[in-house]
């Protein structure tokens, strides 16, 4: 099959058009994630929306429309039980994330057991997604984008020295709160492009990828979102042609990436 | 009547059930250049941070340009330099001028972007620190020195009319550490910009100072370093001998 015929694929355009709003999105949050030392916030709301799409399915609703409130309310848990609980970060995670398993288990089970649904949620199926889930990508995508656009500078402060943002007169309660609720937003959006098991890679790899090739914040950013949206791209035609997992595609070409990066700095810098 | 820049009364701060900082009291006019001192664990950076609202006081009042804390919101008046070390991740990937310009944020409004003209503020803030050179590099990049320059830059690049720095001039060598104080003494003099300067060491920051301000918990003594020198009060607190070297120093 040549590639103009398999572009001509709908399902293949949405997969595209989608896959790339949201690889730019993940891959812009994940450079304020790693350097915030937080990255592991994806992995744990990724498993909190795991137990949200369990309640989506158990009520015969779209996962999507349930899983972004519940997933924003576990975020903003996060932050509450490492400001006022006093916990550390890793640990509000790990205690969020069990919550969000548990509850997926427990829901799936009252359900009768897990279905073919939750299991393309659990590992993706971004050649499956629907036509109002592309618009939807988009449109929030393009929100969290714009978001991160219009607080960049107030989110590069914080991210290198939270107390002289405060200092500063940024409000970085509002500005914290905002972010982990935009990252909740983008880790359900995710769950179909690579599956909750690996949101966390879209999140981590392109940024860490970035962070070995680029030489200021800005470039960070553009490099970041440059291999996060080839490496979906790639996933996804290459998945194609090869008969294989697009998600699991996509990690595996992030993680080549990465590697490629490393080894670019270790050439340039002796 | 001028306006204190400054004023704190009754200052008490605990941690858990330790006394950190008890009964401080002093206010610091405009124009004021002021050395706080005190030994390793004497609470200088803990009284700093309350100044600057990032702790909360267990009781007392702080005013600052004669507005309470609690509803103080001219934060673009203050430049402040943090401890070194905890600031910086050395791997960030921010080049100088990136970071400098973080320290115009305060005077933006929403959307806070850069134009051309914050560009020149930051590049004529660069010269005056001899680092323009440097602009772009990431500050990961940088010597201790170079990093704890482009620190106090990012203090200073909103021309504050109160500055407040903890331990700027640990990581300079001693020609940029006069170099810096020359900086801060053309501000504090021709600017009449108000400075706190966070240091232990207490012989040579009274050769720059005008007022020295010594904790050890408790205020133990605000005046001039002459006064200091010349203080009973502080030869009965340090014995005679220390504080001749100290002020033999000066």
């Amino acid at each position: 099959m040549e590639l103009t015929e398999f572009l001509r694929y709908g399902f293949i355009q949405r997969a595209l058009i989608a896959g790339t709003f949201i690889g730019i999105l993940c891959s812009t949050l994940g450079v304020f994630l790693v350097l915030r030392r937080f990255s592991l916030i994806g992995d744990g709301l990724a498993h909190a929306t795991f137990g949200s799409v369990a309640l989506a399915l158990l009520l015969k609703m779209s996962p999507l429309y349930v899983s972004i409130p519940l997933v924003m309310i576990c975020s903003l848990g996060i932050l509450k039980l490492t400001e006022r609980a006093r916990l550390y970060g890793d640990a509000a995670i790990g205690v969020v994330s069990s919550l969000g398993i548990a509850g997926g288990v427990m829901l799936s089970s009252i359900a009768g057991g897990f279905n073919v649904d939750l299991f393309s949620y659990l590992f993706g199926s971004v050649l499956s997604i629907s036509n109002a889930e592309v618009v939807i990508s988009i449109l929030l995508s393009v929100l969290v984008i714009l978001i991160i656009i219009f607080y960049y500078n107030e989110l590069l402060s914080i991210t290198f020295d939270e107390d002289s943002a405060k200092v500063s007169g940024i409000n970085t309660k509002f500005i914290n709160s905002t972010f982990v609720l935009l990252t909740a937003v983008t880790v359900v959006l995710s769950m179909k492009v690579v599956g909750i098991m690996l949101i966390s890679a879209l999140l981590i790899f392109p940024a860490v990828t970035a962070l070995q090739i680029a030489r200021s914040f800005k470039a960070v950013m553009v490099t970041a979102s440059l291999t996060a949206m080839t490496s979906v791209v790639l996933g996804i035609v290459l998945s194609f042609f090869l008969d294989l997992p697009t998600g699991a595609m996509i990690v595996l070409i992030n993680f080549i990436f990465f590697v490629s990066g490393l080894t670019y700095k270790r050439i340039t810098k002796g | 009547m001028s306006i204190d820049v400054l004023s704190i009364e009754n200052l008490y701060f605990r941690y858990n059930s330790s006394e950190v900082l008890s009964d401080i009291s002093f206010s610091v006019k405009a124009g004021d250049y002021i050395g706080l001192v005190g030994p390793n664990g004497s609470g200088k950076t803990t009284l700093i941070k309350i100044i600057l609202g990032l702790l909360k006081p267990h009781s007392g009042n702080i005013s600052i340009f004669g507005k309470d804390i609690s509803t103080f919101s001219g934060w673009a008046r203050i430049g402040y330099l943090p401890q070194k070390m905890s600031a910086v991740n050395p791997r960030f990937p921010a080049t100088v001028s990136e970071v400098v310009a973080m320290g115009l944020l305060s005077k933006k409004s929403f959307p806070k972007h850069m134009n051309r003209y914050d560009d020149s503020t930051v590049d004529n803030t660069l010269d005056l620190l001899d680092i323009k050179n440097l602009k772009n590099t990431p500050i990961g990049e940088l010597s201790g020195g170079q990093q704890q320059r482009t620190l106090v830059a990012r203090a200073l690049v909103n021309n504050p009319e109160f500055v407040i720095l903890d331990e700027p001039t640990d990581a300079l060598d001693p020609e940029m550490r006069d170099r810096f104080f020359d900086i801060m003494n053309n501000l504090n003099k021709k600017k009449k910009v108000t400075v706190i300067i966070v240091t232990h060491d207490m012989g040579n920051i009274g050769r720059y100072t005008s007022k020295l301000l010594y904790i050890d918990k408790k205020l133990i003594f605000y005046g001039s370093f002459e006064d200091f020198c010349q203080s009973s009060e502080i030869t009965q607190f340090f014995g005679e001998f220390a504080q001749h070297v100290i002020c033999h120093r000066h």
